[in-house]
């Protein structure tokens, strides 16, 4: 690990201004992603701005029927919430199928959708990867490529967003509150927050330099079942190879992309009428594949369907 | 930097680089290595420690994060002569081999146990606004994060198991 400062933040206007302040410094919430890289030297912050103890660890009722969650709450927390299992339950499910319960107790709301690729390639610093080091090139697109999207990739990165959490807040139709590090409050959507790989994979958001997340809000939980299904090499503790939302009428996919995907074609086939399975064929028809990830194709066309009809089902049964 | 943490009931200050991770500062700087260091990046669960009464990867947090908490590591939770009812149920049960990762899975089922008894959901909860019933797969799914080269996974179990007691 290469050596870095650290102080404590007490307020979130005190850490974006210290941000502000410090060149090469990074907040480090959980940490269980950011020191993972940093002992890799993938990540090498030259100071660390702790925000775990803010005062941003609350999940409360919105005016509007909806929940404004911290982004300090741990995972764990989140998905124990009782208005999250009774009213969001495809949150709870997509947080526990993410880690372990150690890594969850840790990862906080904000952290988690900060995380970063586990491409193979990201990972390993003697190949070539343009989001650890631009320009070097893209080892994925020829290599290994099982784990890597089959949606909006570019000939620079085929990288995935590996959170289970930010795909259920994707077809929450969630959105994102931060603090700017010149104390401007602003509030997008979630779906605003990611940003496809283009030619510059190493930029994965739209925050700007120093940025806060402050909190996550869930808009009142859309009509109709809700269900998380991902699947993966193993029972348990894995990232998924391909994964699926459904909150109603609203879909989101996991592991598929460089950001949560809303299947927003697949959401237009659906409120025309059309079946699930012609409602995935509709969002798969955008899908590409690089030789060894195809099999996520007909795997999320499988998926997918068996997802939406058990959301129905959990809806009607309610 | 100066650091204090509260260890196994013992307040502690150590004057650390700040790199040191939590696992680092029992091990090297208090003498503690009941905790392990076996993967160093939060897959294997051998460095489990409780912090705060929670069970984390201690390898994955930095020491400086804690001043001011309460760690409980596996020198806490009992010692020869006065063990734990998890301790002395992994030897009746022959809950390991090797006994590299068991540090590790006994902090973990500590702290598991705790969340079971907070009804804290796992992918096996099929009802999500129950009460939780801690089944064998719900067992083994919430000790997931704690790898067992030698495979003694059903001894684990058995050993959860009966300082559990039977699922309601």
């Amino acid at each position: 690990m290469r050596p870095f400062t650290y102080e404590r933040a007490t307020d979130a206007a005190g850490a974006v201004t210290s941000a502000a302040a410090t060149p090469g410094s990074k907040f480090i919430a959980g940490g269980t992603n950011l020191l993972d890289l940093m002992k890799l030297e993938i990540e090498q912050p030259a100071h660390l701005i702790d925000v775990a103890r803010l005062p941003l660890a609350a999940i409360e009722d919105a005016q509007d029927g909806g929940l404004r969650i911290g982004a300090m709450v741990t995972n764990s927390h989140l998905a124990a919430d009782a208005r999250v299992r009774a009213r969001y339950p495809v949150l709870t499910q997509a947080i526990v199928a993410g880690g372990s319960g150690q890594l969850r107790n840790k990862a906080t709301t904000g952290g988690n959708l900060l995380q970063r690729t586990r491409c193979a390639y990201f990972y390993d610093t003697a190949k070539p990867c343009n989001k650890r080091q631009p320009g070097s090139g893209c080892g994925a697109l020829e290599g290994l490529n099982r784990n890597s999207a089959i949606f909006g990739g570019s000939h620079a990165c085929i990288a995935t967003h590996p959170s289970d959490m930010a795909v259920a807040l994707s077809a929450l139709g969630a959105s994102v509150e931060t603090l700017s590090p010149h104390g401007e409050a602003r509030a997008f959507d979630l779906d605003d927050l990611h940003r496809l790989p283009g030619e510059t994979p190493q930029i994965e958001t739209h925050l700007i330099a120093g940025e806060l997340i402050t909190a996550v809000v869930l808009p009142p939980p859309p009509s109709g079942g809700q269900v998380y299904r991902k699947v993966r090499d193993r029972a348990s503790y894995a990232a998924g190879l391909a994964s699926i939302a459904v909150a109603g009428d609203q879909v989101a996919l996991g592991a598929v992309a460089h950001k949560p995907w809303r299947a927003r074609l697949a959401e237009a086939a659906l409120a025309a009428g059309g079946s699930p399975t012609e409602a995935i064929a509709a969002e798969l028809a955008g899908a590409s594949e690089n030789g060894r990830n195809g099999f996520k194709i007909s795997l999320v066309a499988r998926l997918g369907p068996v997802a939406i009809a058990e959301a129905r089902n959990n809806g009607s049964a309610a | 930097m100066k650091t204090t943490i509260t260890v196994n009931g013992e307040a502690r200050t150590l004057d650390l680089d700040t790199r040191t991770t939590l696992l680092d500062a029992l091990r090297e700087h208090l003498g503690l290595t009941g905790s392990k260091k076996g993967c160093d990046h939060g897959q294997c669960g051998a460095c489990t420690v409780l912090v705060n009464g929670t069970r984390i990867n201690s390898c994955l947090s930095l020491a400086a994060m804690h001043d001011g908490d309460a760690v409980t590591t596996i020198e806490g939770i009992g010692s020869v002569g006065k063990l734990s009812p998890l301790q002395t149920a992994f030897l009746t049960e022959d809950a390991f081999q090797c006994g590299y990762c068991t540090p590790g899975q006994i902090c973990s089922a500590v702290g598991m146990l705790q969340e079971v008894a907070d009804n804290w959901p796992s992918q096996e909860t099929t009802d999500l606004t129950g009460k939780i019933s801690l089944t064998d797969d719900e067992l083994r799914e919430r000790m997931s994060g704690n790898i067992c080269r030698c495979s003694a996974y059903p001894q684990i179990v058995a050993a959860i198991r009966s300082v559990a007691g039977e699922p309601a």
